[in-house]
């Protein structure tokens, strides 16, 4: 489970920090862990132009969440509703357990919520 | 003394092997493991006089009945107390939520009752939805650096307002034993009630609630060999007589009628609905089971193992132990963190080795947050652990320090 890839996205996160001037944010937490994530995101012409995540726990949870938002990058944010955790599980790339899959899904979980608030707005 | 190394093949459940490896059990905190004497009884009752108790009158009833009461007599026993003292609910936290109960009923806006920076949620979260329905105020005594409770802190917030002292007996985290003798004279001289959650302490240690002097005391059958599904609020008898019921319905009654309800004697009238019979039937076997180790034995083992695991896991480098450092102090319990390692990792790699602990902030997020941290790892000891099993824990924590790259 803790290949080269988790581990180093674990100890260096890509994107990880605070965007200022959000378009969307949203936080979550997964309440069995204390597994917390926070996404921001800058959107222009409906693509997610710049993303950053700040969050706290498990190797697992973190590393998807550096993960998941290099990948969104780009992505138009009506697209990000039809991202699913079959998504998320290939992306990771390890045999994860039923517990741990709720550490992998956290991240994508926070992201439809931003972008759910980007449209209420 | 009981000879400990035997007392393992009892348990069904630790024969198996996880992950192709011996199972070590650490994480009798969170539930204990139960032995085949149990086990059986639970069985037994269902397979030759399910009934339910205190209503029909036929031999299975009466024999069913009988078993339930006779729970009720071995667990007063165990503790110090009267069997009408004793009301049987579904789990520590039920019992707790009843306690809490019948201390709210006597509150009033302004009231204050003061808990502890180490209590579990179950002796958090009831007093908030009571406090909030009156407008009584909760206050929290603070912790040491070591993790013994800070008696001084605890003296300052106990005044004439004080309507309740609720503490735990055992921290389910730092494992401190907290000094209940004490605890009950600074309340008595406030005139306030004391309540104590015995949850970590009644399945590791002797407790007397009248030596202790306590008015409540609660306890969570699963945690001491006991089956889910049984919980234990002792209430001094006057209490009992004088708070209202919680529940209300069906076998809490004397006489109903369209307008009225005259309630049944204590503790009965606590007890409303169909008990969890088998289980409670189980706990009195749990209780049978402890007597006949002996609770002074189960404790002097218990000291023995957290010694022996305090001094091996304090050489680990860059390892924070949290809690008192002298296991007379201290239940069977250690709660630990790796610096740059998650908890919930540091757990799934002792899984792959067949350990199991608990990771994560064990219910007590109070307390986290005045540790400073978001969660932790506890190893917990019982009966059947032994030295093996604390060695097994050091070489599986310098494995996660491996795969985590951490050396």
């Amino acid at each position: 489970m803790y290949s080269e890839i988790i581990l180093d996205h674990y100890k260096n996160p890509h994107n990880f920090g605070k965007i200022e001037d959000t378009d969307a944010h949203a936080i979550d937490y997964n309440p069995a862990c204390g597994d917390e994530v926070e996404i921001f995101l800058k959107i222009n012409n409906g693509k997610v132009s710049e993303v950053r995540f700040e969050g706290r726990g498990c190797a697992i949870s973190q590393a998807t969440a550096s993960m998941l938002t290099n990948e969104i990058k780009g992505k138009a944010v009506n697209e990000i509703a039809k991202l699913d955790d079959k998504f998320v599980f290939e992306l990771v790339g390890v045999n994860l357990s039923p517990v741990r899959r709720n550490c992998a899904l956290l991240s994508l979980k926070v992201l439809k919520l931003a972008a759910v608030n980007y449209f209420k707005e | 003394m009981a000879d400990f190394s035997k007392l393992k093949a009892d348990f069904p459940i630790l024969k198996q092997k996880i992950n192709s490896k011996r199972l070590v059990y650490l994480d009798s905190a969170a539930t204990s493991q139960k032995p085949k004497q149990v086990i059986s009884a639970i069985s037994n009752y269902y397979e030759t006089y399910n009934a339910n108790v205190a209503r029909s009158i036929h031999t299975l009833a009466e024999k069913a009945t009988a078993a339930y009461e006779g729970a009720r007599k071995k667990v007063a026993a165990f503790i110090g107390a009267s069997p009408e003292e004793i009301v049987f609910t579904k789990s520590g936290t039920e019992a707790l939520n009843l306690a809490v109960h019948l201390i709210a009923s006597q509150l009033n806006k302004g009231d204050e009752v003061v808990l502890t920076l180490m209590e579990h949620h179950s002796n958090i979260v009831p007093w908030q939805v009571a406090a909030e329905k009156v407008g009584a105020k909760l206050r929290f005594a603070d912790i040491l650096p070591d993790g013994r409770l800070d008696m001084s802190s605890l003296r300052n917030i106990v005044t004439n307002k004080t309507k309740a002292v609720a503490v735990v007996h055992v921290s389910n985290v730092l494992g401190t034993i907290n000094p209940i003798k004490e605890i009950v004279g600074i309340a008595r001289q406030a005139g306030a009630l004391v309540l104590v959650d015995g949850a970590q302490a009644a399945p590791h240690m002797k407790i007397n609630v009248k030596e202790l002097g306590v008015d409540f005391y609660t306890i969570s059958g699963h945690k001491m060999l006991g089956p889910m599904g049984s919980g234990v609020v002792y209430a001094k008898k006057e209490h009992l007589e004088k708070f209202p019921p919680m529940l209300t319905g069906g076998h809490m009654i004397k006489t109903v009628t369209t307008e009225k309800t005259t309630y049944d004697d204590v503790p009965h009238k606590f007890e409303a609905g169909t008990a969890s019979v088998a289980d409670i039937i189980g706990l009195g076997m749990a209780v049978d089971y402890l007597e006949n180790i002996g609770m002074e034995n189960v404790r002097a083992h218990e000291v023995e193992l957290a010694k022996y695991a305090l001094e091996k896991l304090s050489k680990i480098k860059d390892l924070e132990i949290y809690g008192p450092m002298d296991a007379e102090q201290k239940g069977g319990v250690i709660a630990f963190n790796i610096k740059g390692a998650h908890p919930h990792d540091v757990a799934q790699i002792l899984d792959s080795d067949g350990i199991a602990i608990r990771s994560g902030h064990a219910c007590a997020m109070p307390l986290m947050q005045r540790l400073g941290v978001e969660s932790v790892c506890r190893a917990s000891f019982y009966i059947y652990n032994d030295k093996k099993d604390v060695d097994a824990l050091v070489n599986g924590l310098e494995k996660v320090k491996e795969v985590l790259k951490l050396k």
